[in-house]
């Protein structure tokens, strides 16, 4: 069996380890646009912040490909699938043949059509090692950095710099912080700490245009700059797939065997969609946790195995100057909502289940309010009392204790 | 693979498995001078209400979400043991958002610290030698 893997981040990962908890022999060739050995991508802030470097940052050890069997191609593009003739062509001209194919491509910083951005001489996105390391040799004690985009990766990007440069800016159309996970009680609670920390924001507006160094924003202010950081998103890479003629939404569309609608040709990570289940929606949930698994359930799923993947949901644990945060799950539904200075909870319950959650300040035993998102579990058969006191297995009934605590999981 | 089980109907909620781990995990060779006047952040956590007691420490799952939702690879499991490379972690609290049993937790210097056993130790974990009642056990399951 030829397996080929386009990618070499948590999904193509989780792929080689899935392939190999069933087939120990099969060839492996994994080809990788980037020459880095196998990275753990959301480091790269931490890289800046000087919270772990290059060796550390290692998704697995050095040895990882030898260990798997792994033909490891650093530098190579894919540039072409051919699914009737089962080949993938990379940008050299080789023609590698496969008989299963993983599709892990991951995603690309989307940089949004300004007037004067091709002007901007210190331009950087973040998303991958090379672009910190990039942005690393740009940045002084005198640089003033500004930032476009309040999401997670903007805001990683300003808590690993804001204390190398002389100052950081950030600037977001919407009017809070991280909109796509936190609430707008959470934002402003977010956004005070990282202001102590000497990161100004300009939210409710983005940038008109550029004059060299100078942005204009939207309400006609000015911001002078040295460095520009585009962190308004990411778009899926579904190139390959689109032009091999497989199915392609929003990001590439997999079923729940991470399998695309071409045959032998699977997909999993941040170039993929998957469903929702807490809200029946397909989206792109690019999120290293769920690209692993998504990987590792492909990985099976090509050797011959069966591992499904139908249990993905939205879901962060993020921390900004010493300040956690976890959310996961939906947040339409009945809310269950305290706040302590600065610890905010906020549950999330429809159906009969919880949908979602909202921790700030204080996260410990989150995953035990995960594990009822996604298991689905009834909140008539625990105690949802003692749940929202916090997350505990007392709220569980004793025979259900007794299964996860007295035996084998 | 032996693991750690709890008998709830045992448990006495004396908390003497929080102080044994805390111990065993001090570096220290006196237990008076690794616990006296310090604040214990044991591995192992006794949950109580009204006449329920019982531990909870990491089960060390066949298929660990903390592991494979690890973003930087500092969860490993090791011959089945899930082992936490402390150095690597960076302190995101992605395992504790996976962790369906709440047994992984902050370390006080930021980064997580789980229950590994106490392989490094050998033998029982020090929480399963040090119950006097037995509601913890170390065996095959």
């Amino acid at each position: 069996m030829k397996y080929v893997i386009i990618g070499n981040s948590a999904a193509a990962v989780g792929c080689v380890e899935g392939i190999r908890s069933v087939d120990r022999e099969g060839e492996i060739t994994v080809v990788s646009r980037e020459g880095h050995h196998t990275y753990s991508r959301p480091l790269i802030s931490y890289l800046l912040l000087g919270k772990t470097d290059r060796e550390k940052m290692k998704y697995r050890p050095d040895s990882f490909y030898s260990d798997n069997g792994v033909r490891f191609l650093p530098g190579r593009a894919a540039v072409e699938i051919d699914p009737a003739g089962k080949t993938v062509t990379l940008d050299d001209g080789a023609c590698l043949p496969y008989d299963k194919l993983l599709v892990a491509t991951g995603s690309h910083p989307f940089v949004p059509p300004i007037e004067g951005l091709d002007g901007v001489e210190n331009r950087c996105t973040f998303s991958s090692l090379d672009d910190a390391l990039a942005l690393e040799a740009l940045l002084t004690p005198q640089t003033r950095v500004l930032i476009l985009g309040a999401g997670l990766i903007g805001l990683k990007c300003a808590e690993g710099i804001a204390a190398r440069v002389a100052s950081v800016s950030v600037v977001d159309m919407a009017g809070r912080v991280l909109p796509s996970i936190l609430d707008e009680t959470a934002a402003a609670l977010v956004q005070k700490q990282i202001e102590k920390h000497g990161v100004r924001f300009f939210l409710s507006r983005s940038v008109e245009r550029f004059c060299g160094g100078t942005a204009v924003l939207t309400d006609k202010t000015q911001q002078d700059f040295d460095v520009l950081v585009v962190a308004v998103g990411v778009r899926p890479n579904v190139e390959l797939v689109q032009k091999a003629g497989g199915a392609v939404g929003r990001g590439v569309t997999v079923d729940e065997r991470c399998a695309t609608t071409l045959p032998d040709i699977y997909a999993a990570g941040d170039c993929t969609e998957s469903l929702d289940i807490t809200t029946g929606e397909r989206k792109v949930l690019a999120l290293l946790p769920g690209a692993y698994m998504q990987g590792e359930a492909a990985g099976v799923n090509m050797a011959g195995g069966e591992k499904l993947y139908d249990r993905a949901i939205p879901m962060n644990a993020i921390g900004f100057f010493g300040y956690h945060m976890i959310t996961a799950g939906s947040y339409d539904g009945e809310e269950y909502v305290v706040q302590k200075g600065a610890d905010y909870k906020k549950l999330v319950t429809g159906d009969g289940v919880l949908k979602g959650y909202l921790l700030l300040g204080s996260v410990e035993r989150a995953g035990i309010y995960t594990a009822l998102i996604r298991n689905r579990t009834p909140l008539a058969s625990v105690d949802f009392d003692l749940i929202k006191e916090k997350p505990q297995l007392m709220a569980f009934s004793k025979t259900e204790r007794l299964r996860q605590l007295g035996s084998r999981r | 693979m032996k693991r750690i089980y709890v008998n709830e109907k045992w448990c006495l909620g004396c908390h003497l498995c929080e102080y044994y781990c805390a111990f065993a995990n001090s570096g220290k060779d006196d237990m008076v001078k690794a616990l006296k006047n310090i604040t214990i952040h044991p591995r192992i956590r006794i949950e109580e209400k009204n006449a329920v007691s019982f531990a909870v420490s990491c089960r060390h799952c066949t298929e660990p979400l903390c592991v494979k939702s690890c973003i930087t690879g500092a969860l490993k499991a090791v011959d089945g043991v899930i082992e936490i490379d402390q150095g690597k972690c960076v302190g995101c609290y992605t395992c504790i958002l996976a962790c369906p049993y709440g047994a992984v937790s902050p370390s006080p210097d930021g980064v997580i610290q789980k229950c590994e056993l106490c392989v490094q130790r050998g033998g029982s974990p020090a929480c399963v030698t040090g119950c006097p009642n037995q509601a913890i056990v170390f065996e095959e399951r």
